[in-house]
């Protein structure tokens, strides 16, 4: 595993939100060109961990560096590209509409939405408004929007959910070269079968990190041979 | 405050409602439809109208305004948009400042339509001066606006935003001197109607008032419409707690 720069650097977190923790002193380091999969069940904290790095979550102890500068700084913004759970892009107006407002919020020039377009095979549907385009459709544009300018964070929560198996595949492919050309991708899904396209896997389990390393140690630690019978042996030793 | 971010902001709110005429259309037509029942209804008594329309082309702008801004910015927030913007460099005055001019310039036109149309087929004819009226009308739009987008931080939902409606625009127009004139109202209430907005909006229309009075009336709408923005600002949160 290549190891490059630190770019996030969570130490100890701890979020509670309306009187119940969250995330219970969750620390783990992140490095440039790291393909990380964080997976866990729905309502294990994956987006309140992912919008804490990107610094919309209050926190309540510990330490978020991103990119050596605290989480939420002002400096960082534009710097974490995001794609929220939904679409978190605006429904009434067209494909192209939208990446241009983004794009131009970031200061990114006009060819950078043809770019990301590109990426994510969207070029054909420029024009359509969002809300004519289905989920998988909508979930792209998204995406295409978090690529703006080509940040050296990438945050992605669950971005396959509900894809083709096809256009699920070519969204690894470029995740992973996204990673390959520098980028600290954290993808997260609640489908264990998606660990093995990861390099690194974090498991989030009732706000605890159950787990943290390769697929394969995964699969060799529990004597399992699927993910989710690894998943399961760990919720056993730990409970 | 980025200028360049501020007018992106504007352009693509704009461009939204571009997409629905049916709102537009519904902005822009609502209040001039109501002046023109108004007229209609008083047909027989056109002194009534007289007194009566021109306060109103005060108060209906407001409302349709409140509503709209309320909705719209809320569903930013429900849909995921605005908690994305927050990780990119917008900050909240560029934001809110790009919603005030968005619908400042909806303001504009619902206000000209509404006096014009008013002046001309409503056959209104009033002792003010038209362009008074239509400016009051413009002031009363854009408090709409900068009320919805302060209320719309604190409301949890669309429904919620819509219920802010009957909580803080109709006091006003029992208080404003539409159905009881300012002066003969209760003193405790008189003091609390002095210094509404809708009072001032009212007020400022009235016709044979000194110049000190109307620049008065104006000041205060101006200082309801600053104040709102910047509380608007002020409830927004970046981080969600």
């Amino acid at each position: 595993m290549k190891r490059g720069k630190i770019t996030v650097d969570v130490a100890e977190l701890r979020v509670v939100r309306e009187g119940s923790e969250i995330l219970h002193s969750l620390s783990f380091r992140a490095s440039e060109g790291e393909l990380i999969g964080l997976l866990g069940p729905s309502g294990s904290g994956k987006s309140t961990l992912m919008r804490s790095l990107l610094g919309v979550q209050v926190i309540a102890g510990g330490a978020l560096q991103i990119l050596t500068k605290p989480a939420g700084a002002r400096s960082l913004r534009g710097k974490l590209g995001y794609m929220a759970q939904g679409s978190a892009v605006y429904l009434d107006l067209s494909v192209e509409e939208n990446l241009h407002y983004f794009a131009g919020v970031l200061n990114e020039p006009r060819e950078e939405v043809a770019r990301v377009l590109e990426v994510v095979s969207l070029t054909s549907f420029a024009r359509r408004v969002v809300s004519s385009l289905s989920g998988g459709e909508r979930t792209r544009v998204s995406l295409a929007t978090a690529l703006l300018g080509s940040p050296p964070i990438l945050i992605l929560d669950e971005p396959t959910v509900g894809l083709d198996p096809i256009l699920r595949r070519d969204l690894w492919d470029t995740f992973k070269k996204l990673a390959e050309s520098g980028t600290t991708v954290l993808v997260s899904s609640h489908v264990m079968d998606e660990a093995a396209r990861c390099e690194r896997l974090l498991l989030l389990r009732d706000g605890h990190l159950l787990f943290d390393d390769s697929p394969t140690n995964l699969l060799a630690a529990s004597k399992s041979s699927s993910y989710d019978d690894a998943f399961e042996r760990l919720i056993e030793q730990h409970s | 405050m980025n200028l360049r971010r501020v007018l992106l902001t504007t352009r693509r709110i704009l461009q939204q409602l571009r997409h629905d005429p049916r709102t537009i259309g519904l902005l822009l037509l609502v209040p001039s439809a109501l002046i023109g029942l108004l007229a209609w209804t008083l047909s027989r008594r056109p002194s009534s109208f007289a007194s009566i329309g021109p306060q109103l082309l005060g108060v209906f702008p407001l409302i349709v305004m409140f509503l709209v801004t309320s909705v719209i910015t809320l569903r930013e927030r429900t849909v995921g948009t605005l908690e994305r913007l927050f990780t990119l460099p917008l900050t909240k005055g560029e934001f809110i400042a790009g919603y005030a001019f968005a619908f400042g310039l909806l303001a504009v036109v619902q206000s000209m339509l509404v006096a014009t149309l008013s002046y001309t087929w409503f056959g209104l004819s009033h002792q003010g001066i038209p362009w008074r009226i239509g400016l009051v009308a413009l002031c009363a739009g854009l408090l709409g606006t900068a009320l919805g987008l302060a209320l719309s931080a604190v409301a949890h939902s669309e429904f919620q935003a819509v219920q802010f409606m009957p909580a803080f625009i109709l006091p006003q127009l029992l208080l404003c001197g539409l159905f009881v004139p300012v002066g003969q109202l209760p003193a405790a209430l008189r003091l609390i109607a002095d210094v509404l907005p809708m009072t001032a909006a009212i007020h400022a229309i009235a016709p044979w008032q000194s110049t000190a009075f109307y620049t008065d009336q104006f000041a205060i709408m101006v200082a309801y419409i600053l104040g709102a923005l910047a509380a608007g600002a002020a409830t927004i949160r970046r981080k969600t707690k």
